[in-house]
């Protein structure tokens, strides 16, 4: 749905943003963009919709390549790509409907048909009773419910979200979330969403890419991710001291978590199972966890066989 | 002067002035708001960005800006008599308060189109407006208060200046204050016609300062 291929950004005053990032979205998923300030993460995501023109690469949106149309066409194609920004970007001087109706008007739907749309917008974000009122009187999670609306009002196929939690309390940051999660789910709307919270990444995301100093380092489905020897997010959803002591073994488990493994192995292989540290999260729902453990006893060899077999991720430090 | 004699003189200096001043704000609108709005569109990155126009349009607004309005208004002489026929009068007044007045006004309007948040002309570029709906519709109407306040303080700028263009030959209250106060020696039409002139800049800056605020929403 998405694709960035060889994408490079260098501002004017010299500053590598985007340094060779190749990027695929598939239709229908929430795939989210991590990393530290400065990474380039909002560079890339205005990438996307040409707010930031690249310095070389392409960007493709729903099949369509976006970098060369010119500006009549490139404004329609930015209608049909929603975006929601971390401060909101509101027009102060509109009430809540005139915000969700401006971008209706830019794409030249009738006045009665905009108003049946907003009504029909406001309701989905929760926002009905809101319509008239300004977005000073609203609190930030109202705020980005409106942004929202406004970005879907074209019925994108798409949507860019920078930072859309990031000004937000806890527990209005998990209801934005689940309205995201949400429309994802009801509408087959594709997200990109960026960000520097790991708890988002858990929450609603299925596909993740790690970025840093303008290029990713590590990008797939979460569960791929999970399953991967030394993956980069297992280790940061899961911290655990690294380098991991010489002669410990880590298990990732993901699904697995009602089994009894480790019970399981003192009991079959005569081993002891020294626990040395570990966490439980959970990923969209379901639990995945990670632990470090320390195996001694004659059988050791064959129980990390018979973890194995059981589809957990083992890593055995040397 | 008897105190009916200052009344109509009153009545007649302010219309005068009031004529100069309302004349040379529309006109000044006029010029001044489009010149602002390019001011702050051709910068460099701007909605259409053009460096060299802005580096052009600014310095003819600063060599404006620098102008004493007195200097301003012997030397465009000239200019007045071509647009107006004529150099003395109201009318003709209004030629130098609306040239004094617009690179003050476009300055203003500059400051006030900046106050707008680059987060929300951004979102409007996202949503896929294009660079005339923004201007209509994002920056001025985000900018009203301060486009407001801009021109309140240059309405109380054209009514000083006008003091000083009725005093070549425009009438209006300056002129009142000067011929009576300063060359007949009548202190009371003086004193009378400069508080006429403080009231109305009170009530305009109290009106202007109103209406800015029920305009934010903010
Ligand atoms: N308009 C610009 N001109 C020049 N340099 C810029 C510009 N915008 C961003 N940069 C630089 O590009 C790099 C990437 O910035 P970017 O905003 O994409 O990072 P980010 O990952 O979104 O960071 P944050 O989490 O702080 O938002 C930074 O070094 C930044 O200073
Ligand atoms: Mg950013």
């Amino acid at each position: 749905m998405i694709k960035l291929t060889d994408l490079r950004k260098v501002y004017e005053n010299g500053v590598v943003a985007i340094d060779g990032v190749d990027l695929g979205v598939a239709e229908g998923e929430i795939f989210g963009v991590l990393g530290q300030s400065g990474a380039g993460k909002s560079t890339l995501l205005r990438c996307v919709n040409l707010l930031e023109r690249p310095t070389s690469g392409t960007v493709q949106v729903d099949g369509q390549e976006l970098s060369g149309l010119g500006r009549a066409d490139l404004r329609r194609a930015r209608q049909r790509i929603g975006m929601i920004h971390q401060h909101f970007a509101l027009l102060s001087s509109r009430t809540v409907a005139g915000n969700v109706a401006f971008p209706l008007e830019a794409a030249g739907v009738p006045r009665a048909e905009r108003a049946a749309r907003v009504a029909e917008l406001l309701e989905l974000v929760g926002l009905a009773d809101k319509a008239g009122v300004h977005p000073a009187q609203l609190s930030g999670g109202q705020k980005q419910r409106v942004g929202i609306a406004r970005a879907l009002a074209g019925r994108p196929s798409v949507l860019l979200s920078d930072e859309a939690t990031s000004a937000l309390d806890p527990a209005t940051t998990q209801s934005i979330l689940a309205l995201l999660k949400r429309l994802n789910r009801e509408l087959g709307l594709t997200i990109l969403l960026i960000t520097h919270e790991m708890h988002v990444v858990k929450s609603i995301c299925d596909s993740v890419a790690i970025m840093s100093e303008g290029r990713i380092e590590e990008a797939g489905r979460i569960s791929d991710l999970i399953a991967t020897p030394g993956a980069r997010l297992t280790r940061e959803i899961f911290p655990l001291p690294e380098p991991a002591p010489a002669g410990t073994v880590t298990v990732t488990f993901a699904g697995q978590a009602d089994e009894p493994v480790m019970s399981a192995l003192v009991r079959k292989f005569d081993v002891d199972v020294n626990i040395l540290g570990g966490s439980l999260e959970e990923l969209q729902g379901a639990p995945v966890g990670r632990l470090r453990i320390r195996l001694d006893g004659k059988g050791a060899a064959d129980a990390l066989a018979y973890v194995r077999e059981r589809g957990l991720l083992v890593e055995v430090a040397a | 002067m008897s105190g009916e004699e200052l009344v109509s003189a009153l009545l007649e200096a302010t219309g005068e002035t009031a004529q100069m001043v309302v004349w040379s704000t529309l006109l000044t609108v006029l010029f001044g708001l489009p010149l602002g709005v390019l001011l702050v569109t051709t910068e460099r990155g701007g909605l259409t960005s053009a460096p060299p126009v802005k580096a052009v349009l600014g310095a003819v607004v600063n060599v404006g800006r620098s102008l004493p309005f007195i200097v301003l208004m012997v030397a465009i002489l000239p200019f007045t008599r071509l647009v107006t026929g004529t150099t003395i009068g109201t009318v003709a007044a209004v030629v130098p308060l609306t040239l004094g007045a617009v690179p003050f006004f476009a300055r203003l309007v500059e400051t006030a189109l900046r106050g707008v948040d680059r987060g929300v002309v951004e979102a409007a570029q996202a949503i896929g407006a294009g660079r005339t709906r923004i201007v209509a519709r994002v920056l001025l109407p985000e900018s009203v208060p301060g486009l407001v306040a801009g021109l309140t303080v240059t309405i109380v700028a054209l009514i000083g200046y006008s003091a000083m263009a009725g005093a070549i030959g425009g009438g209006g209250l300056g002129d009142l204050a000067v011929r009576y106060g300063y060359q007949r020696f009548d202190t009371a039409v003086m004193i009378i016609t400069v508080v006429v002139l403080i009231v109305i800049v009170q009530v305009i800056q109290s009106l202007g300062d109103l209406v800015a605020r029920r305009l934010s929403h903010r």
